[in-house]
């Protein structure tokens, strides 16, 4: 069966062919009136961008009720409910937005409901992971989650339309995460969609603290996604920081800009557009609409994309680490969990029941990650690997998720 | 570097005469943020304390069952993705209507609210409800939510006790 591309996949890949940056916003508002307004203004924004429905902590979380409840009570939720507004509301959103490319972005370790009324509301893409929605977003068991995804991803699969999956992996917990992991689970989480046939992916990376690293970190997923996802349609995203944001509008300004340089020298086809109230509040609308107007003009100065390096840590972390979990079982859905009960992936700082907790990372004195301690994880000391025994201290922890705020706040007196 | 390692030189503790409190750190249901948990862990290690971190997205049921088990001298609530005075309401009235662990103290902090502006009618609402304190961390003032919480702790260390 030969299936139509998504609205989404086919925005992205026309882009590609201009090379110009697609950006993206976070954007979610409970209130339907509200996410339409945001979604009409984003398509009107004159730049090319996706829109964005964010859904809200009680539908990522399965509390239907709650979200339901919040809604007749006026009480403002974080997010757009979803499953409680249901599928002809929401198909209401995009009806006079014909070829808009809209994602549905939820963090659920379990979004079979979530994709179900999206499909039924005429949206074709979304995004997460058995790993990269489940560690972080959830207390549920990885194996209920892998699980879970699987029949997620087969209902994408089994639609007329290509869905658009995209991969969390590389934003796990969104900072102090070593790069090598980050492309190696972003990886792993696209090849993990591709076997449940899906045909249409995104691996995605989120901006770290240093330049140069994460310009090495994007060329290794580009490689690893053109080794391993050749029979795929797949694209690269960028997020803009993920971490602790900067407070001053200036400061924020310039790490948003730093993000849009990465990814148009890297050859990044899409980057998800963060807003001076970051560190505050959920930004309004036109504040979305400002950065996303930022981001482009941005990306209108920049040089066209350079060379790729040669070899790096970054891609030699990843390689051996996708091997090495794919050589555990026969599919993802058993390797991913199996991996991680045997620590041979292991997220830093990462409380979940079921993430090892024995990594750390920290910054070096030039803001590149390093491991400090990689615990279980087959990474050889060539390869960056590191047995540290002192525990990294609370003073140190602060300091390294604060680097961007130190060095782009103005100093208060 | 050195500096960062001060206190685990096994001859100069960090820790002072004070008693250590066996504390229950955890989020509420609906919020996945992590840092948070993290931090505070090891800042309250740091001051000496035993920390139980649940982590994040923790249902109510199982957080009741881990202070059961765990018998803590307090429980602290963290939570900051603006859901937490209703998640938060929903922990301390199960709670205060628990026959074992009406009397635990508890506290919360975080931003509480979506608008991202510290809001007086939330912490009185939480206040009212149970909570034995609230650290309403505004706008760029997190390190100042820590500082009243450890404020709290030293001031009733006997009474947590």
């Amino acid at each position: 069966m030969t299936a139509a591309r998504s609205v989404f996949s086919a925005f992205v890949a026309e882009h590609r062919r201009r090379r110009t940056l697609v950006v993206q916003p976070r954007m979610g508002f409970s209130d339907p009136a509200a996410m339409r307004r945001g979604l009409h203004a984003v398509a009107g924004a004159g730049v090319p961008a996706v829109g964005t429905v964010t859904l809200d902590s009680y539908t990522r979380t399965g509390q239907h009720d709650l979200a339901a409840m919040s809604i007749q009570s006026g009480v403002p939720l974080n997010g757009y409910p979803l499953v409680a507004l249901g599928p002809a509301v929401t198909a209401e959103l995009v009806a006079d937005l014909p070829g808009f490319p809209v994602q549905v972005r939820h963090g659920s370790a379990q979004p079979e409901d979530i994709f179900a009324v999206m499909l039924e509301s005429g949206l074709d893409a979304s995004e997460g992971g058995p790993v990269s929605y489940c560690l972080p977003y959830s207390s549920v068991p990885l194996r209920t989650a892998a699980k879970s995804w699987s029949r997620s991803a087969s209902l994408l699969a089994g639609q007329a339309v290509d869905c658009h999956l995209e991969s969390f992996g590389g934003c796990m917990l969104g900072q102090l995460c070593p790069p090598g992991l980050l492309v190696a689970l972003s990886v792993l989480e696209c090849l993990f969609f591709a076997e449940h046939g899906v045909r249409s992916v995104s691996a995605s990376y989120a901006q770290q603290t240093s330049p140069e690293q994460d310009a090495e970190a994007l060329w290794a997923m580009r490689r690893l996604c053109a080794e391993e996802l050749s029979t795929v349609d797949h694209h690269i995203v960028l997020y803009t920081y993920m971490g602790l944001f900067p407070e001053s509008a200036a400061g924020a300004r310039e790490l948003v800009a730093e993000s849009v340089r990465l990814a148009v020298r890297t050859g990044t086809e899409r980057l998800i557009v963060k807003t001076t109230a970051e560190a505050h509040r959920i930004p309004t609308v036109e504040e979305n609409v400002s950065a996303l107007r930022l981001a482009h003009a941005t990306a209108l100065e920049q040089p066209a994309p350079g060379a790729p390096p040669g070899e790096t840590e970054v891609y030699a972390q990843a390689r051996l680490l996708v091997d090495e979990v794919r050589s555990l079982a026969p599919t993802l859905t058993e390797a991913l969990p199996a991996a991680f009960e045997r620590g041979l992936l292991d997220v830093p700082y990462c409380l979940h029941p079921d993430n090892g907790g024995e990594t750390r990372c920290v910054l070096d004195d030039e803001g590149r990650l390093q491991w400090w301690h990689t615990g279980r994880m087959p990474l050889p000391p060539a390869l960056g690997g590191r047995r540290g025994h002192d525990r990294v201290s609370a003073t140190r922890l602060l300091a390294d998720l604060s680097y961007h705020r130190r060095r782009l706040d103005p100093v208060l007196s | 570097m050195t500096t960062f390692q001060i206190e685990q030189t096994p001859d100069r503790p960090a820790v002072s005469a004070e008693p250590a409190l066996k504390f229950v750190l955890s989020s509420v249901q609906s919020d996945s943020h992590m840092w948070n948990l993290v931090a505070l862990q090891l800042i309250m290690e740091e001051m000496g304390h035993e920390v139980v971190n649940l982590g994040a997205c923790v249902p109510v049921g199982r957080l009741l069952e881990a202070c059961r088990a765990e018998r803590p001298d307090c429980l602290v609530i963290s939570t900051i993705n603006g859901h937490g005075h209703v998640d938060g309401a929903r922990v301390i009235s199960a709670l205060r209507a628990d026959a074992v662990l009406a009397g635990l103290p508890a506290v919360i902090g975080g931003k509480l609210g979506v608008h991202g502006d510290a809001n007086s009618a939330l912490e009185a609402e939480l206040l009212a409800l149970g909570y034995d304190a609230v650290f309403h961390v505004g706008a760029g003032d997190s390190g100042q939510a820590i500082e009243s919480f450890r404020e709290f702790v030293a001031a009733n260390i006997r009474t947590l006790r």
